[in-house]
């Protein structure tokens, strides 16, 4: 028997009071233990989707399913079986940060005496435990971001929905919020999230859906979006500044100047860059470093959300 | 003991608005003491030993079930409002509405957390009240109903409140231009038989009116206007307004985009 899918999404639309379409018929579909990135500019539609799927934007038409029960069916059952981090901040200000995911779990139905042992492991987990009886005004950025995880892992949710969860975290916490949430994904929860930070989706997600203007442009795996990339621009650093004499020698191959140490390099899809860093070694121009010019899929998002 | 999670659910939000009250006492629990023991000293000793006796009784013994109406109005309406709008403000509301919780709960919860909040005050006024008189009881039965159906009725009327309001000012309208008017022409300090009859009747149209008429009964066995008709315009307008909230929530109106 085929495994029911974590998230049906069907011909979604969402049509603002003001007149805005935020969505214009949205289909996805997200299998169970998946790890999506719903990727796009602003304003494409992504917190619109995320707030529907969470219970917090109603949508205009079109069908829903969590974890295979539909949310117009039994909405309060479908809101159970998902957790959500959502953008902005959303916890009392004054309330101590044991309280604030305890409660959450009073919320699903979970007694007191069940919740303190979860939320004790999964404030350790997220290295707040010693914060646990400061009142969340009192946390650092990172801090709250990783309580809106804690509180929405309370309940033990299959689907996790995450807007922007990184959002103004610094490096070093980013990469321990992924090494995080790849953990739980590999645990079995179903995890979809926003981001502008396409590094992360790389890293982190196996399938990617791109968003724009209400609606999804594509959707695939990141390694099949990645061998569909019509192209990729690297950047190779010189030794010694490059002269306008060099730059001739290297007219013919899809080469610029970028800076007065970098050139970059577009390859179309399906080319190698050996010729190209041949002919520029061939020239004298001695190569410290080769590199991406941003994530391989940053190029794809840009290619396919270019107006 | 096995609790479904709807009571639990319920139980969370009543707790947390019940700690809340205690919490922040000074800003709930005492300026209604204050105010009121104000009112006892001034409108009925000093004043009030001035003035004939009302209905057989003094006029302190007559304003002093009409007083605790007022605190229990005021406090069941600014605890809900104040409590939902804050929620909604800074948004830890959609805690509970991301929540597999159904509507109808988180009503009730904040809806408790206003009547408990208005329990506790009537007490403490009661309380304070004895300084000042002794009590006389007619009817306990009618007494917990009055107030208990007060309470309910105006928690419900805050939460619509919150609800519908954007700004901090349109928490603040409702209880400054309707409420306390409606209180003070309500019979808190008079009995309408005193009044010219084109008031007195214009008097039935107050609801407050029928609320401190009932709670007055409880006490001293007399009221303006029937008993019977009191409990039946508390349980319609209850019944209205949780109608209405309840409808609002599904709609997600005020709550939802």
């Amino acid at each position: 028997m085929a495994k029911i899918p974590a998230i049906e999404i069907g011909e979604v639309k969402k049509v603002y009071k003001t007149g805005v379409e935020a969505l214009k018929g949205v289909s996805l579909t997200v299998p169970a233990g998946e790890f999506m990135a719903l990727l796009g500019p602003n304003g494409a539609g992504k917190s619109t989707l995320i707030g529907i799927l969470s219970g917090l934007v109603n949508k205009t038409s079109g069908t829903i399913s969590v974890n295979g029960v539909s949310i117009d069916v039994d909405h309060d059952k479908a809101k159970s079986f998902i957790g959500v981090v959502p953008q902005e901040f959303n916890f009392n200000w004054f309330e101590k940060v044991i309280d604030i995911v305890v409660n959450q779990a009073g919320y699903y139905g979970i007694p007191r005496k069940e919740a303190l042992p979860r939320a004790e492991q999964l404030l350790k987990d997220l290295e707040l435990w010693d914060k646990r009886f400061t009142a969340s005004n009192q946390l650092s950025g990172g801090m709250k971001r990783r309580l809106m995880i804690a509180r929405a892992l309370i309940h033990e949710p299959k689907v996790l929905l995450l807007d922007e969860p990184t959002a103004g975290v610094d490096v070093e916490l980013r990469r321990s919020m992924w090494t995080f949430l790849r953990e739980l994904n590999n645990d079995g929860t179903t995890i979809i999230l926003t981001t502008h930070y396409l590094e992360e989706a790389e890293q982190l997600c196996r399938r990617v859906a791109i968003i724009d203007q209400g609606a999804i442009i594509r959707e695939g795996t990141v390694k099949d979006l990645l061998t569909n990339l019509s192209g990729v621009t690297l950047l190779v650093d010189t030794v010694e500044p490059i002269r306008q004499a060099e730059l001739q020698l290297l007219r013919g191959y899809p080469i610029k100047k970028h800076d007065e140490t970098t050139l970059e390099v577009r390859l179309q899809h399906g080319d190698t860059a050996n010729d190209v860093l041949r002919k520029i070694s061939s020239i004298g121009l001695g190569i410290v470093n080769i590199r991406n010019s941003g994530s391989r899929l940053e190029e794809v998002f840009l290619e396919l959300t270019k107006k | 003991m096995f609790r479904s999670p709807t009571i639990i659910g319920y139980l969370t939000i009543v707790r947390k608005e019940v700690l809340r009250v205690f919490r922040i006492w000074m800003q709930t629990l005492l300026p209604s003491v204050i105010t009121m023991g104000l009112y006892f000293a001034i409108f009925g000793t000093f004043i009030g030993s001035q003035l004939p006796p009302t209905h057989g009784f003094s006029y302190i013994q007559f304003i002093v079930p009409g007083l605790v109406m007022m605190a229990v109005i005021t406090n069941a309406y600014t605890n809900v409002v104040s409590t939902f709008f804050g929620a909604k403000m800074q948004r830890y509301l959609e805690e509970l509405l991301v929540s597999p919780l159904p509507n109808w709960v988180i009503v009730a919860g904040f809806v408790t957390g206003g009547v408990v909040r208005a329990l506790i005050v009537a007490v403490l006024v009661l309380g304070v009240s004895l300084f000042f008189t002794h009590l006389v009881i007619f009817n306990l039965l009618v007494i917990f109903g009055a107030v208990l159906l007060t309470s309910i009725l105006f928690s419900i009327a805050g939460l619509l409140n919150g609800i519908y309001a954007k700004t901090f000012d349109a928490i603040n309208i409702v209880p400054t231009f309707v409420l306390t008017p409606l209180t003070y022409l309500g019979g808190v300090f008079y009995s309408i038989d005193k009044l010219p009859v084109f008031f007195r009747y214009l008097s039935l149209a107050n609801p407050i009116l029928y609320m401190v008429n009932a709670f007055r009964y409880g006490f001293l066995g007399i009221s303006d206007v029937s008993v019977g008709v009191s409990f039946g315009v508390m349980t319609a307008f209850i019944v209205a307004l949780l109608v209405l909230t309840l409808y609002l929530f599904g709609k997600g109106a005020g709550l939802k985009s």
